[in-house]
């Protein structure tokens, strides 16, 4: 392997970064056009008629909240007792050529849970305990389901920060099927056949056995890995997820892969500021994002170009935790982006990086997923950050605070707060449980400081939904399943209603015209004044456990020990 | 005017403080704690590591006594500290409270079995009037209770309010027929209808809002104690985390040992918000201090703030954007008349008019040439009255006259004379320019017109630029015409004008703004400006006002200035301002207290991470020592800044913002970095901890 090219590495990501913002553009006019507009495509009409009909829900009937977020949550519901059950019994089902048998209960309703809430932790590996039939009508159908949700609340929040003086925000059920009829499924369909082209599999064949006796799992890979990074799930067919050659084959898949899985995301902030009516606020949280996703890129790079200080000297560039095939530039590209969004989907694994190189990821997921976070979620979380930073930088200009016109008041901040900082907090507790049962200690492989970067990076990838795992740690046992379990539903469900409350009690103020008196939400000082207020607040509550795993893994490293 | 102002109190009044000192031990008592979360969690924070000291006491190992003795002691010098800041400005506001509650006391008041001066009455006590009652006050008589006049007319001092010492007139009918119990009567009798029950007087409830007593909580003020709340929990959550992470890694390790109690709570109280908890109760009672030190009473706090936010001001024209008389500013002589003719004539025709309009016509035709004008001894004063419209003086056969342009040309015309044909010009011309137009004639001859202007209040429209600086519009109301309103606004700078406005043209204006979404703000004295201050967001009533104009008001402003509006939207502002800004100062020291107390907390863990130890900071206890220190003494220090409140300024908001965050975000992280590195060397070098 050549010595990575920094210079090289770094004009393909401007050049990648160049592509994605003016995609995302597009597409974000596009979703404002479908959601917002009630102009949505003939075709899209076409398709939703009869699925309404199906469903019994009348398009022009709205909700409140709180309908809103019951019929999510029921949705919901539904979806983890499908899968639980088709889990459990998979193995007397059709299409299971491997012979899949059914999952233990609380590996079944850590999956399920796993993959309605987009979070997609593996605490199994696809091709050894999922049948086809799971794999498609399951974690497959909920890629798009669970994509389709995050979309939903954060199409029923804009409507909340465009609306005045209304106490509706929207049907569920129409933005869901929008969301999945109108825009995941096709472009999924295109994706799919992108990275078939690449040589991504897609069959329905018996695993092969090699004359040497080495069997190769097969499957209906295609479909599942496009909505799996369209979706931002992450949740892979095979156990090694997106660096294994049938999931991600090719230098051009693994670019189309990062792509595909920022594009929604990245589009969510251009479709808000189309549906708010003043493009700059939409372009300044893609700005925002794609800032510290840049800033994460460029020092996880960093870290893992100046390696290991002991293997100074050595010959050639440690490639240790890269995936070869794509070098540090397209490793360091993924890793950014699948913690970056909720995807989670991973090419190498993270355990293998720097201890500063797998900070990166680890600060992505905990400080909130905001860049750009995932299907709909992480511009929730980013409104719910920027909701607290125009609240102190209101006051310190002696208004009361108000975003895009609408005041800041109690409500606003409990939600706003509910939404920023439950996960953050699941994850300190749970992964203070975890360190003190045996059960949690006995399941991290490594000792030290990276042992405890294992177990809290755990409950960060699953109390976020990201799905990525540092690795190194036995995830499969019942204290991890179950503990991930409520970590993933807490850190899924409370957010959200949470969200949709934001969003109601915004819909249900007025308006203030903006003067020179008004904050202005659109500029520089702006945006650095949210980055500051992300940063911060995630720094704040980690940096004992950066201090802890990472930080102190790099000084002891740094040390010779 | 000579005025005597509420008495002063300052801030560090000696008896002031004395009080405020022991009445903060008072509060440590956790059941009033609990008003404050944060400064409670603080409190249990010292209770527990007070208990650890203790149980070290007794059986002497795990921690050195010295520094849990001594983290417990500033733990509770921290809440104590809080607590003093509160009491402080509490205390401020019960002294004005004392002073008012003088001359609330009983009163002896005489209770008419009918609404008539002569119907009998019998003593009662004040307390004992109800909502509707009659009372006869006379000279030397203290108003027992807010009421109306309604028969006759008193002279009344009020400087028990107001600290203004000269007399008002009360009188039943109009606009002036409000008394406020509790202000004395000097002379004459009237018959008062009680409208204010026993304990909800206009005095009852400023001496409540003063006293902080009724002080509710604002939304705002709310909200930024979820957000603290919040960041409370959260920190909660990172100690409780921090014990098993550090038992584990210790266990890795194989050296030091999980991060004790005292260590945990430290790092806890540090983190946690205290220093904007800790001064928040203390900057709202603090900003209607101010506010009533400009003798301004907010009947709440909510009003206060609110006027920090409003965007549109609406002010009456007379009195408040322009003086309440216009003054004479040219002489304008029709054509071939001559000047000093139009002065002279202009001089006789106002010769005994005691308006203000008149003296400023004679001053001005004085300084205009004609100082030497003397009136003939014999010459007979015609006033001004709503018939005639005009005024004069007749010498002799010689008659003066000066008036509506219109009245006057009529009256010529109708006497044979010839009305000059650059009159109307000549009007026209002065009322576009926003004057007033008076003609003046001698006997059948119309000599030219006196200018009268409008005269604006100085600086006033320095005010109206700094407004639309910080984004306020201003509006002004008046019922001049609309030719004379434009000239006035353009030249006031007001951003928006109403003429010829009726008494509800006003309500109707603020029900639309509202509906755009825009917080109004107006003053108003009369009764049938009550409708209107119901509606508007902040609502300033004078105190020479009536009764239903107070009521609906949600502030009063003792002096009866209207321009005053305008500060109270500058202390609301400074309310939030200072708020936010030591909000961000308070997370901001965060950053420097983490860095002194993690290295010193899990360095015996990881030697290594001795390198996070960036202040050089001498050992680990005098580190987390010095934090807790600084994280007390840094409440005492911003005290100041929490009365005084943050200064506004009227620049946009965007550049206000950067301001006020390099000021209080940029000190908030580099001076804990210093204020522990000083606090660290003067305990490592006595207590070598």
């Amino acid at each position: 392997m050549n010595y990575p090219d920094p210079l090289f590495d770094a004009a393909g990501v401007v050049a990648f970064v160049f592509l994605l913002t003016a995609a995302a553009a597009v597409l974000g006019r596009y979703l404002a056009r479908l959601f917002f507009h009630d102009a949505p495509p003939a075709f899209v009409r076409r398709l939703e008629k009869p699925v309404c009909t199906l469903l019994g829900v009348d398009p022009d009937t709205e909700e409140t909240w709180r309908g809103y977020a019951r019929d999510l949550l029921v949705f919901n519901g539904i979806g983890i007792a499908f899968l639980f059950v088709l889990l459990l019994v998979q193995g007397v089902l059709p299409l299971n050529p491997a012979g899949a048998p059914g999952m233990a209960p609380d590996l079944a309703l850590n999956t399920a849970i796993s993959f309605v809430t987009n979070t997609n932790w593996q605490a199994y590996a696809g091709e050894n305990a999922a049948s086809y039939l799971s794999q498609t009508a399951g974690f497959t159908v909920q890629h798009f389901l669970s994509a389709g949700t995050g979309l939903a609340v954060a199409v029923a929040l804009v409507r909340g920060l465009s609306r005045r003086e209304s106490d509706r925000i929207g049907t569920f059920w129409m933005d869901l099927v929008r969301a999945v009829l109108g825009l995941l499924l096709p472009l999924a369909f295109v994706a799919a056949l992108l990275l078939a082209s690449q040589g991504v599999i897609q069959n329905l064949d018996p695993y092969v056995t090699t004359p040497s006796g080495q069997t190769i799992p097969m499957g209906p890979v295609a479909s599942q890995e496009a909505i799996k990074v369209l979706g931002t799930n992450g949740g892979g067919f095979f156990g090694a997820n997106s660096a294994h050659p049938y999931e991600n084959p090719t230098p051009l898949s693994n670019l189309a892969e990062v792509f595909l899985l920022l594009l929604v995301p990245a589009a969510v902030p251009f479709m808000f500021g189309e549906a708010v009516g003043d493009r700059r606020q939409g372009n300044l949280l893609y700005g925002v994002m794609i800032a510290l996703f840049l800033g994460a890129f460029a020092f996880l790079y960093a870290a893992e170009l100046a390696g290991n200080p002991l293997l100074a000297g050595t010959q050639g560039f440690p490639m240790e935790g890269k995936e070869v095939r794509f070098g540090l530039g397209g490793t360091a590209l993924f890793a950014t982006a699948t913690t970056a969004t909720s995807c989670g989907a991973v090419d190498a694994m993270f355990d293998s990086f720097t201890p500063l190189g797998g900070l990166v990821p680890f600060a992505l997921i905990l400080f909130g997923e905001v860049a750009h976070g995932g299907v709909g979620s992480g511009f929730c979380t980013m409104i719910a950050f920027v909701v607290v930073a125009v609240f102190i930088a209101g006051l310190m200009i002696g208004r009361t605070p108000e975003y895009l016109g609408k005041k800041i008041g109690v409500l606003e901040m409990e939600m706003a707060v509910a939404v920023a900082l439950t996960p953050g907090v699941l994850v300190l507790v749970l992964s203070a449980v975890a360190l003190a049962v045996p059960a949690g200690t006995a399941a991290a492989l490594n000792p030290g400081p990276h042992g405890l970067s294992e177990i809290v990076y755990a409950f960060a990838s699953m109390a976020n939904n990201n799905g990525s795992a540092f690795a190194g740690l036995d995830a499969g046992v019942l204290f991890y399943t179950l503990a991930g379990s409520l970590a993933m539903a807490v850190g899924r469900f409370v957010p959200i209603v949470a969200t949709l409350a934001l969003a109601g009690a915004l819909a249900g103020r007025k308006a203030v015209p903006p003067s020179f008196g008004t904050l202005p939400t659109h500029t520089l000082p702006f945006a650095a004044w949210l980055v500051l207020v992300i940063l911060v607040v995630g720094a704040l509550t980690f940096f004992p456990i950066f201090a802890m795993g990472p930080i102190a893994e790099h000084l002891l490293m740094a040390g010779g020990a | 005017m000579a005025r005597k102002r509420v008495p002063a109190v300052g801030a560090f009044d000696l008896a002031l403080i004395r009080e405020a000192l022991l009445d903060a031990l008072r509060k440590l008592d956790p059941r009033r704690q609990r008003a404050n979360p944060v400064m409670l969690a603080v409190e249990v924070g010292g209770i527990v590591t007070t208990l650890a000291f203790l149980a070290g006491l007794a059986e002497p190992g795990a921690e050195p006594q010295l520094f849990a003795g001594l983290v417990s002691l500033w733990l509770w010098l921290t809440v104590y500290f809080s607590n003093v800041a509160e009491s402080l400005s509490e205390g401020r506001g019960r002294a004005r409270a004392a002073s008012l509650r003088a001359s609330r006391t009983g009163v002896a008041a005489r209770r008419l079995s009918i609404p008539s001066a002569d119907a009998p009455f019998e003593d009662v006590v004040s307390t004992g009037l109800a909502v509707g009652d009659h009372v006869l006050v006379r000279e030397n008589d203290i108003v027992p209770s807010d009421g109306e006049v309604v028969a006759g007319a008193i002279l009344v001092n009020e400087a028990a309010i107001t600290g203004e010492s000269a007399p008002v007139i009360r009188e039943s009918g109009g606009d002036r027929s409000a008394v406020t119990g509790g202000t004395a009567v000097l002379a004459n009798e009237a018959v008062v209808r009680i409208t204010a029950a026993p304990g909800e007087t206009f005095l009852d409830r400023m001496i409540a809002m003063v006293e902080g007593a009724e002080r509710r909580k604002t939304p705002n003020e709310v909200a930024l104690e979820v957000l603290l709340f919040a960041l409370t929990g959260v920190f909660v959550a990172v100690v409780a985390n921090l014990f098993p992470v550090s038992a584990y890694s210790a266990a890795a390790s194989g050296q030091g040992g999980a991060v004790g109690l005292v260590v945990l709570v430290a790092l806890f109280v540090c983190l946690a918000p205290t220093t904007i908890a800790a001064l928040l109760p203390a900057i709202g009672i603090a900003g209607m201090d101010r506010l009533f030190r400009r003798n301004v009473v907010a009947l709440s706090g909510r009003a206060i703030e609110a006027a920090g936010d409003v965007n549109v001001l609406l002010l009456d024209k007379t009195g408040t954007i322009t003086l309440g008389n216009r003054q004479a500013v040219a002489f304008v002589p029709v054509e071939g008349r001559a000047y000093a003719g139009l002065v002279e004539a202009s001089l006789l025709a106002s010769y005994a008019d005691e308006t203000p309009e008149g003296r400023s016509i004679v001053e001005l035709a004085r300084e205009s040439g004609a100082a030497g004008t003397v009136c003939p001894p014999d010459a007979v004063f015609v006033p001004f009255s709503a018939q005639t419209r005009q005024s004069g003086l007749d010498c002799g056969s010689v008659r003066y006259r000066k008036g509506a342009p219109d009245t006057i040309a009529r009256e010529i015309a109708a006497a044979g004379g010839t009305v000059p044909p650059d009159l109307e010009a000549k009007v026209t011309g002065i009322a576009a320019a926003g004057g007033t137009p008076l003609a003046v004639s001698r006997d059948a001859t119309i000599l030219g017109v006196v200018h009268l202007k409008d005269i604006l209040k100085p600086g006033i429209r320095e005010r109206f630029e700094d407004l639309r600086r910080i984004g306020i519009r201003t509006m002004m109301i008046t019922g001049d015409n609309n030719l004379t309103a434009s000239a006035i606004a353009a030249e006031a700078g007001v951003d928006d004008f109403l003429g010829e406005a009726k008494p509800d043209d006003k309500l109707r204006l603020i029900r639309e703004r509202q509906d755009e979404g825009y917080m109004v703000a107006m003053t108003g004295d009369g009764t049938n400006d009550a409708p209107a201050l119901a509606q508007a967001d902040v609502a300033v009533a004078m105190n020479n006002g009536t009764q239903p104009a107070r009521e609906a008001a949600n502030i009063i402003d003792l002096d009866s200035d209207p321009t005053k509006l305008l500060e109270i939207v500058e202390i609301g502002k400074q309310i939030l301002m200072t708020r936010g800004a030591l909000t961000t100062f308070s997370i901001a020291n965060d950053i420097a207290k983490y860095f002194t107390i993690i290295p010193a907390a899990l360095v015996g863990i990881y030697p290594a991470l001795s390198a996070l130890n960036v202040m050089g900071l001498a050992t680990p206890s005098s580190a987390v020592l010095s934090a807790v220190i600084f994280n007390a003494l840094v409440i005492p220090l911003l005290v100041p800044l929490a009365l005084k409140g943050v200064r506004f300024r009227p620049i946009p908001a965007d550049r206000l913002f950067l301001t006020n965050l390099v000021l209080y975000g940029g000190t908030g992280v580099v001076a804990p970095f210093v204020g522990i590195k000083l606090i660290d060397l003067v305990v490592a070098g006595v207590l070598h901890l």
